[in-house]
């Protein structure tokens, strides 16, 4: 199985292939076969890589499957390479398997909606490259299934593309993502300058050999980890590079799950987990990691305060968790970020895939202010949601909870961490709570405030939609518990699991072995719940006993409150001095002078010149026989000159 | 006894004012007179150089331009018969334009 | 000075008036008339030259054979005087000096190709008959039959040029 391991992207591959070329004319239910069954297959294909894995030593891995030459010219030679070790396997089950479910949930939210064979194609297109770029051995396989992802993300955000937001967002997507992928290719250049290679062993080989580079000695490494991290912020929306993905709701809420939740823009993690070597060795970029990380962590939450639109919050959500994810990966725990990707991926799937069971339950609403009073109404979508908000704001017990926890006691105590940093997460996570559970109780609590016309139509979602949501619940309950820290008496599987994978790094770092003291991490964990539940109650009392108080606040703080509904005017910034000068700049100069006189000119001016040179010569052939023999009889001149005077 | 040199100079002036009715007339038979005379002038340098270099070959080639004259004569005053048929007029004018 | 001298200056000079009178006539027979007799006098110019079979091919065929053509087409013909129309601009502004430089530029190359000392002197070197019919059937062989295929060429030519239609 585990040489088959091309199998995992090429079948969903195949999907979209064929639901491209004939989706058109097959019925729905053929499509949605197809369109399911393929990942569904893939999930299978994955867990049994897994349980080959299993059954082998791990020290035998990383293993590196070679197929075929892709591009070989001269010194620059890329074959197909698919890495597999513990990380990527973790990753395509993950990704896969949360895939699947929400392929499955897609049947039901998508049956009314125009184009249904379009988006399970784009869909799996998606799942293809995602699967490419987890399983890449090369930074070029990685760069294709970077930027395939991310044309997907913009096929999928602009589906409705009549609409002229749709559009727009999905434009903005792709735009943002390139700045980010712009400084990822110088990477892979200065990556090819100096290691003459483009493949992950050989360069992973070469870092080993290289001294670590400090503050004071920055050198090639430190420069290649910061553009790496400027593809990565880009991808997984971390500041300055966010903008896209509020935006991106635009698209179908399984989409917003998938791709702006669990998976892709988990890739720039990913990508900085993989890359661990070369981030260990310039400490440089991996304070870079954890500081825009931090701020991301802080910054989005305090956005997602005051939004009303179900999906926004949810996405400011997203941006906020991944600052988390990207705090643990800069201070060094690179296993305890993929822990919380591996955890978000599962609550926040379900948190949006519950959204959309919302909205779909009320026929398209999307404004919180709008709902409540749903718990009765749409039990199981309340259920599944509740266990979602109770994982991603760390109740003990839940996902959520382990993961943001190793994180933040990670932050705490690592030589590479700082008390600051591990404040500022903890305020956020209390942030957290607040707009999550205002989220809940102002969609689910308290009076109706929607229309009477939509209070007949309100119903529960089918089950191909309800039972993904509870295997994602379940998940989110019980997918933390591969990660209990020794202060809870667990054996922590998952850290020991990465273990080998991250060792080098580490090593390097000397943060292997970090002293526990299980006194001080129940403390924090200890604090960090208490804020957790500060939160909910400040949500309880703002929104269910004293309605009015929201308002009220928004009005005494009318500056602040402006501030954050307007995302800090960050778009409207960008707008006018990035997009609008070099919308100037391209439609001034580029267009006009350069392309339409320069270019232009030149091509028509030589059209020009050819013409006015033939229409001159055109007078010379009169047909009057005269001229000719004039003309004949000064060439014979010309001769005779020629011999008298210059061939003596 | 005359130097060689008058003989070349005399063919020279004979080409010329070959070349000057050949711009200047108007009728079609005069112009090919005045082409006839440009050849005649190149025969006698030919034969002027004949006896320069004393070697006959130069005789040889006035013998053949005078055949190749004869014949392009006759073909040539055909072809002005023709003209003459169509456009009733040997005015170069009259059938200048080569264009019909 | 012999009797050589005065008679290339006699002949040239009749050539020479020839030619011009050629150029100057308005009715093409009298053009053609002078034309003969530049034909003459360049035949006995051969002469001096010892030319003798060219001088005689030239009296026969050119003057003999192809200018009585040019007579018989211009009397057929009978197109008579040459009318006064415009001149083409071209061939006389740019022509005529053309054709003058023309003129003075080979006269002058001509001029200098050969040293002034080298005179002519008629029985120096000669082209009888007999051996300028050696040369051409043994080194100019096959110029000489390609002729004969020119000259049945021309001849098919100009018949089916010019006969009439029925």
């Amino acid at each position: 199985m585990l040489e088959s391991v091309w199998l995992i992207p090429l079948l969903p591959l195949a999907g979209a292939i064929a639901l491209g070329l004939f989706g058109r004319q097959w019925r729905q239910r053929v499509v949605s076969a197809l369109g399911v069954g393929s990942v569904g297959l893939t999930f299978a294909a994955a867990l049994g890589v897994a349980y080959e894995f299993f059954q082998q030593d791990p020290g035998s891995f990383p293993r590196v499957q070679r197929y075929f030459h892709w591009i070989a010219a001269g010194d620059f030679a890329v074959p197909l390479t698919f890495y597999v070790d513990q990380l990527s396997i973790l990753m395509v089950l993950v990704v896969t398997g949360v895939g699947f479910l929400i392929h499955l949930y897609s049947i039901g939210y998508m049956a009314q909606e125009g184009g249904y064979y379009r988006f399970f194609t784009y869909l799996n297109l998606f799942m293809f490259f995602m699967l490419l770029l987890v399983l890449a051995g090369n930074y070029l396989v990685l760069f294709v299934g970077w930027e395939g992802v991310g044309l997907c993300s913009y096929l999928l955000i602009g589906f409705y593309f009549l609409r002229d937001s749709a559009s727009a967002a999905g434009k903005k997507a792709f735009l943002v993502n390139r700045i980010g992928d712009f400084g990822f290719t110088l990477a892979l250049l200065l990556l090819f300058a100096t290691f003459g290679t483009l493949d992950f062993a050989q360069i992973f080989q070469g870092v080993g050999d290289r001294p670590t580079e400090t503050f004071n000695q920055v050198g090639v490494l430190t420069g290649i980890s910061l553009l790496l991290l400027c593809g990565a912020v880009g991808k997984s929306a971390q500041v300055p590079l966010y903008v896209w993905l509020p935006d991106a709701m635009e698209g179908p809420t399984p989409v917003s799950a998938l791709i702006h939740a669990a998976t892709m823009v988990a890739a720039g993690v990913y990508m900085v987990a993989r890359f661990h070597v070369l981030f260990s060795a310039a400490p440089v970029a991996l304070a870079v990691v954890a500081t825009i990380g931090c701020i991301t962590a802080f910054y989005a939450a305090t956005i997602g305060l005051v939004q009303t639109d179900i999906k926004r919050v949810l996405a400011y959500s997203t941006v906020s968790q991944l600052g988390y994810m990207f705090l643990g990966l800069g201070v060094g725990a690179f296993a305890a970020g993929i822990f919380h990707l591996v955890t978000h991926a599962f609550f926040k799937a379900l948190l949006f895939l519950a959204a959309g069971s919302v909205i779909h339950a009320l026929h398209g609403a999307q404004d919180i202010r709008t709902m409540g009073g749903l718990r009765k109404k749409i039990p199981a979508t309340y259920w599944t949601f509740l266990f979602g908000t109770l994982a991603i704001v760390g109740f003990p017990g839940f996902s959520g909870f382990f993961s943001k926890d190793e994180i933040l006691w990670q932050t705490f105590v690592s030589p590479y961490g700082s008390k600051v940093l591990w404040f500022i997460g903890v305020f956020a996570g209390g942030l957290t709570s607040f707009y999550m559970f205002r989220l809940l109780l102002l969609t689910f609590h308290g009076d109706s405030r929607y229309t009477p016309v939509v209070a007949e139509r309100v119903h529960e979602s089918p089950r191909v939609m309800t039972r993904p949501l509870m295997a994602l619940a379940l998940l989110s309950l019980a997918g933390g518990w591969i990660g209990i820290p020794a202060a809870l008496g667990g054996k922590n599987y998952l850290e020991h699991f990465l273990a080998p994978v991250f060792a080098t790094s580490r090593m390097r770092m000397g943060t292997a072995g970090v002293p526990h003291t299980p006194t001080e991490e129940l403390e924090l964990m200890a604090l960090a719940v208490g804020l957790a539940l500060a939160g909910f109650g400040a949500a309880y009392w703002m929104y269910l006993r004293r309605p009015t108080l929201a308002n009220e606040l928004a009005q005494t703080f009318h500056g602040p409150y402006q501030l954050l509904l307007n995302k800090y005017y960050v778009d409207e910034l960008y707008q006018k001095y990035i997009v609008r000068p070099l919308d100037w700049l391209a439609d001034r100069i580029l267009w006009q002078a350069v392309d339409v006189e320069v270019i232009d000119g030149a091509v028509n001016g030589l059209g020009f010149q050819a013409r006015a040179a033939g229409d001159w010569l055109r007078r010379w052939q009169s047909g009057n026989t005269r001229s000719y023999a004039a003309w004949v009889v000064l060439g014979a001149l010309l001769l005779v000159t020629v011999l008298v005077w210059v061939m003596r | 006894m005359v130097p060689i040199s008058y003989y070349l100079v005399l063919s020279g002036v004979l080409f010329g004012l070959g070349v000057v009715g050949f711009l200047l007339r108007r009728s079609i038979i005069t112009i090919f007179m005045s082409i006839e005379l440009m050849l005649n002038a190149v025969n006698l340098a030919f034969v002027a150089f004949s006896y320069l270099h004393e070697k006959l070959s130069g005789q040889i080639f006035v013998f053949f331009v005078i055949v190749v004259a004869a014949a392009e004569a006759a073909v040539g005053l055909a072809i002005i018969i023709l003209v003459f048929r169509n456009r009733a007029s040997l005015n170069i004018e009259r059938i200048n334009l080569m264009k019909l | 000075m012999s009797a050589s001298y005065w008679l290339f200056f006699i002949f040239a000079g009749l050539a020479v008036l020839g030619a011009f009178n050629l150029i100057w006539q308005r009715h093409p027979i009298h053009s053609a008339l002078s034309l003969i007799l530049v034909m003459g006098s360049l035949a006995v110019l051969y002469l001096l030259l010892g030319a003798e079979f060219i001088a005689a091919v030239q009296v026969i065929v050119y003057a003999g054979a192809i200018m009585v053509l040019f007579v018989f087409v211009i009397m057929l013909l009978n197109v008579g005087e040459e009318e006064r129309t415009q001149w083409s601009r071209v061939a006389t502004y740019l022509g005529l000096p053309v054709a003058v430089l023309l003129v003075v530029q080979t006269g002058y190359l001509l001029y200098r190709a050969v040293p002034m000392a080298i005179r002519v002197d008629p029985n120096r070197f000669v082209g009888t008959t007999r051996r300028v019919g050696e040369l051409l059937f043994t080194d100019f062989l096959l110029p000489f039959e390609v002729t004969s295929i020119l000259i049945l060429v021309a001849l098919m030519g100009a018949i089916v040029l010019a006969k009439r239609e029925p």
